[in-house]
């Protein structure tokens, strides 16, 4: 009965599509970092960005292979571990870390660099999977809602210093507790001040929590009397108040100019589009120019001006939106989709809760990447540096996303083997 | 429940995603504009504009380069302000004071900073023009004027308008363009054609290289010089002794339909419409709307023809029938064409044939010519149109379809025109008798009376009049090699010939013959009218003068117009005897009548009508020479015995 062969139970279908979106990922790359290539070279020349890249992809498959051959059970076995290991590697950062474009997230070794926070999702992952899945663990139970967002609150905390940007990444684990159990009230206050942080920005405060106040007293008065809760309204009414109050005075008074920017850009409040405004304009512009079908590949002006900043790590998808146009931009989000749900599917037929978590945090975290990245380079969410998985450049983002991923593989061509 | 919230989430967020993207990508177009403009450059190379020789080669219009320092104001940033001003050598003064005025015309688009840089400060200031954002250099051919006359004919270079801009997809903002005379009529011939090259440019402005391998590039054509059928030294006599008149010079060679000359007064130097004045300039010809200097009268001003008229009449009367040469009118000082009206004459009277009709001019002769023509057919309309149809074999009352871009019409009355001006009632020979002096209904601009005159020399034919003598490297048009045969028989010419020949010697002209050359021509006297201040008041007469030479093998035929010159003889015979000197002789013996010529002035005449004259036009401001004003007395007693009368 037992079938040990990893490679008859692997979901062919995610390495499939895992393998095209890595060569994509290189072709944007190879086109987006010619122009600053003054003589073409190899693309085997390890100078170069393309190069390099072709590098890291070639390295990945040993890693892969290591992944797929170690014994399921020790990522489950092993999870705190790891999740110690990444917590040391992000706090070790405050000592070693390489300061690069004003982010110390990096540990360099000679012309590499390595970015712990990619492998740090992974480790999350395994040690919320781990928690959750002890059979006592009740997200019903306060207690256990303190601890569960404990073990994300630390990661968050050591990354916000380096990168508060990617710590947003951290909120899609939410999701993955509300799967297994957490109130729904949590989604709830999340979404709810989500909304009205965006307003209180677009807002003034005062007008903001009086349209609350309407809406509160609305509420109450259309109740049946015997729902009526007074005490609730006002509390509710006071936190909504304070929260939009104190939304005002942090994105004033705490933020710093160039956060504060990167939300007035997507609220229309800035238009120096030479200046803050520079990346999201010509982002757009290089999407835009693509039209239905793009201007083919290797023939991107905007890609070939470099005119985009960041091209090819944050803004790569602007390559795919200019050369290849709206459909091979639909071709790209819709490999993205199909391997994301693909994985939720998988994760739903785990046997184990482990394995379950895991997959709905591999699920969630390509998502959250997927949405900011995209989101963010058409213009609809603020510039915020995530990578887009498996496509932007650099080693650590596409080990660090390969591992997650074949670690759940793994797991799932495991799953025959248990029990 | 718990299930679906992330799929649900993913798919919401999939479907905005898509939506953004088509927007982006399908439905706003301005990205993609601003892409290109973004990322690729657009270079124009502008062709060299062909040279303008005249008929014998003499260089009468080159190019000159000019460079010039353009800025934008909103890109003028962290600039050495020091060593760009010693650079240029300006003040930093004059430095603030230009981009501020760059600022209020325009904080992004590009204005001239400073005009015409020499070759040394340009090369200075290429070198360095990177450290000065903002900056650039525009390089520009400017017309290079050889000679300070010929302006009506060459026109002018000026920077296309948006109107042009919007018409013809060729130009773009910046580009010149030729305006009237042949900058306007040859203008694809003398400008070429551009070459394009599209280039790749990164976010720094930088050049990268050709778009596409250069696959859209063109190369630019040069533009072909010409030659035009001007003879330089005519025209530029023809516009001296034209100085403080009024009025239009067109001499056309009568075998070909070459122009000669084309002198439009008063006239401005060319030169004063290149460079830095040119729009100030311009403005102030523009405006002068008393001398009306950029309002070429030899091809615009339609003038009643007066006298010279009176060969078309004797032609038409011949070719119809109704006359012979030995047919004869009686004239007693005037004819009573109808009860109680009488047209005056001044011949000398008595019994007159065609040949003492036409050199004394006789107002009786040709009157009673017309009415047997329009009488003929016992039909007056009919007798009109016959007439009508004549006179437009001449290539009267049409555009002529000469290559200069302005003209007129003129008009010749048809049938049409008189049942319209006298509807419900009948009109007659009678009615219409003035048409016969050339003072009725009928108007000719100066080159349509060249051209008249043109076609009696050549008996009966004309060439369409032109000014392109050769294209280099092109063919001109064909219609300038089409004979145009009148409906006039050739052998109805010669007895009018003759009349004008003595013109010269017994007739109205008589003194103004030159000698070795026999000369043939008309004077010509046409009243004229203005309304000023609401009032109809008769202005002094237009002194009018056809003639061509030599009589049997005819090399010049010339139509001179002199505003309120008083009567032919006067002013318009003299300048024509003295063109067809210069154009035969190429040189004046009778020097005293050129002096008078050049000397002579109308100014006085002019501005009498003018409370106030302005004294500071340009024109007044270019005029070489001091109004001077020749006495009346002395022009009285010189010209006693060759005095038009009024009518003639």
């Amino acid at each position: 009965m037992k079938n040990q062969s990893v490679t008859n139970n692997l979901d062919w279908m995610s390495v499939f599509i895992y393998i095209i979106l890595v060569i994509l990922g290189w072709l944007n790359i190879y086109s987006s970092s010619l122009s600053s290539v003054e003589d073409q070279t190899s693309i085997f020349d390890f100078t170069q960005i393309y190069g390099k890249q072709f590098l890291f992809i070639i390295l990945s498959i040993p890693l892969i292979f290591i992944v797929l051959s170690v014994d399921g059970k020790f990522y489950e076995k092993f999870s705190s571990v790891i999740y110690i290991v990444g917590l040391l590697s992000l706090a070790g950062l405050f000592v070693f870390g390489k300061t690069v474009k004003g982010q110390a997230n990096w540990y360099s070794f000679g012309s590499f660099g390595l970015q712990p926070s990619e492998f740090v999702k992974t480790a999350t992952s395994l040690a919320l999977a781990k928690y959750l899945s002890d059979v006592q663990v009740n997200l019903k139970d306060t207690n256990r809602q303190i601890q569960a967002l404990g073990i994300l609150a630390i990661p968050i905390l050591l990354i916000v210093p380096h990168d508060p940007g990617s710590a947003l990444i951290y909120g899609v684990f939410i999701l993955v507790l509300y799967r297994e159990g957490l109130p729904s009230w949590y989604v709830w206050t999340g979404f709810i001040a989500l909304v009205l942080f965006v307003l209180a920005l677009m807002i003034k405060p005062l007008v903001l929590t009086g349209v609350a106040l309407a809406v509160i007293i609305f509420v109450y008065y259309r109740s049946r009397i015997i729902n009526r809760n007074w005490i609730l309204s006002t509390i509710v009414f006071l936190l909504i108040g304070g929260f939009v109050f104190s939304v005002d005075y942090v994105f004033e008074n705490v933020f710093k100019q160039h956060h504060r920017d990167r939300f007035n850009i997507l609220l229309g409040k800035e238009v120096d589009m030479k200046g803050i405004g520079y990346n999201t304009n010509q982002s757009e512009i290089a999407i835009g120019s693509g039209g239905w079908f793009g201007k083919g590949y290797l023939e991107g002006t905007q890609t070939k001006g470099g005119f985009v900043p960041e091209q090819h790590t944050d803004y790569i998808f602007t390559t795919v939106g200019e050369e290849w146009g709206f459909v091979g931009s639909l071709f790209v989000i819709a490999l993205f989709v199909l391997l994301i749900i693909r994985i939720i599917y998988l994760a739903e037929r785990q046997k184990t809760k482990f394995s379950r978590v895991y997959g709905y945090c591999v699920a969630g975290i390509l998502f959250i990447h997927f949405f900011v990245n995209i989101a963010m380079v058409v213009g609809i969410f603020p510039t915020i540096g995530v990578p887009l998985p498996f496509f932007s450049y650099g080693g650590s983002g596409l080990w660090g996303f390969t591992i997650l991923l074949f670690i759940f593989l793994k797991m799932d061509a495991n799953k025959v083997n248990e029990w | 429940m718990r299930k679906v919230l992330l799929p649900t989430i993913i798919f919401v967020v999939t479907i905005l995603l898509v939506m953004r993207l088509f927007y982006l990508q399908v439905i706003d177009d301005s990205l993609k504009l601003k892409s290109d403009n973004n990322a690729i450059k657009i270079k124009y190379d502008y062709p060299e504009r062909g040279y303008i020789y005249d008929r014998y080669g003499k260089l009468l219009v080159a190019n000159q380069p000019s460079y010039d320092i353009m800025v934008i104001p909103k890109d003028v940033k962290n600039i050495d302000t020091t060593a760009f001003c010693s650079l240029l050598n300006i003040t930093k003064e004059d430095f603030l004071k230009k981009i501020e005025k760059a600022r209020v015309y325009s904080p992004r688009l590009p204005s001239v900073f400073l005009a015409q840089l020499n070759k040394k400060e340009y090369a200075a200031f290429q070198e360095v023009q990177r450290n000065f954002n903002g900056f650039y250099i525009q390089k520009r051919s400017l017309r290079d004027y050889q000679v300070n006359y010929g302006a009506n004919i060459f026109g002018f270079i000026t920077q296309v308008n948006e109107n042009i801009i919007n018409k013809n997809k060729y130009y773009n903002s910046g580009d010149l363009i030729g305006k009237q005379g042949v900058e306007e009529s040859y203008e694809e011939i003398l400008r070429g054609i551009k070459g394009v090259k599209y280039i790749q440019k990164d976010k720094y402005n930088r050049d990268i290289g050709s778009y596409k391998e250069g696959r859209f590039d063109t190369i630019a054509v040069q533009g072909k010089d010409i030659n035009l059928t001007i003879d330089a030294e005519l025209q530029k006599y023809g516009e001296e002794l034209m100085i403080n008149k009024r009025g239009g010079i067109v001499a056309i060679e009568p075998k070909t339909g070459e122009i000669l000359a084309l002198v439009t007064a008063p006239s401005y130097d060319p030169a004063i419409l290149v460079g830095r004045q040119r729009s100030k300039n311009y403005t102030m010809l523009y405006n002068d709307s008393i001398a009306k200097p950029l309002y070429d009268r030899g091809l615009l001003a339609e003038y009643t023809p007066g006298s010279p008229f009176k060969i078309l009449t004797g032609l038409v009367a011949l070719q119809e029938g109704v006359i012979d040469e030995n047919t004869g009118f009686s004239c007693s000082h005037g004819f009573s064409y109808a009860p109680g009206r009488f047209m005056r004459c001044h011949c000398h009277g008595g019994l007159l044939q065609l040949h003492r009709g036409i050199y004394e001019s006789c107002n009786t002769y040709f009157s009673s010519s017309y009415m047997r023509i329009i009488d003929k057919f016992n039909n007056p309309p009919r007798g009109v149109d016959v007439w009508s149809n004549h006179l437009k074999s001449f290539g009267l009352g049409e555009f002529m379809g000469y290559d200069l871009p302005t003209g007129r019409r003129g008009k010749i009355p048809t049938s049409k025109t008189y049942k319209r001006m006298y509807p419900g009632w009948g009109w007659s020979s009678k009615t219409i008798v003035s048409n016969a002096i050339g003072q009725g209904e009928v108007l000719m601009t100066p080159i349509q009376l060249a051209n008249m005159i043109a076609t009696v020399a050549n008996r009966g034919f004309y060439y369409t009049p032109h000014i392109i003598k050769k294209i280099k490297g092109g063919t001109i048009d064909k219609k300038f090699r089409t004979k145009h045969v009148t409906t006039v028989n050739p052998k109805y010419f010669d007895p009018v010939i003759s009349g004008l020949f003595d013109v010269y010697n017994f007739g109205t002209a008589h003194g103004l013959n030159v000698e070795g050359i026999d000369i043939c021509g008309k004077t010509g006297t046409a009243e004229n009218f203005a309304k000023i201040n609401g009032k109809r008041v008769k202005l002094q007469d237009h002194s009018i003068f056809v003639a061509f030479a030599p009589k049997d093998n005819p090399k010049i035929a010339i139509a001179v117009f002199v505003e309120n010159g008083y009567w032919g003889a006067r002013w318009a015979g003299p300048i024509t005897s003295l063109m067809i000197e210069k154009y035969i002789k190429r040189k004046i013996t009778r020097k005293d009548l050129e002096k008078r010529m050049l000397e002579g002035s109308l100014e006085a005449e002019y501005n009498k009508y003018i409370p106030n004259p302005v004294k500071d036009t340009l024109i007044n401001q270019m005029a070489k020479k001091p109004v001077k004003l020749v006495s009346k007395e002395a022009i009285k007693t010189k010209d006693s015995k060759a005095k038009d009368s009024t009518g003639n």
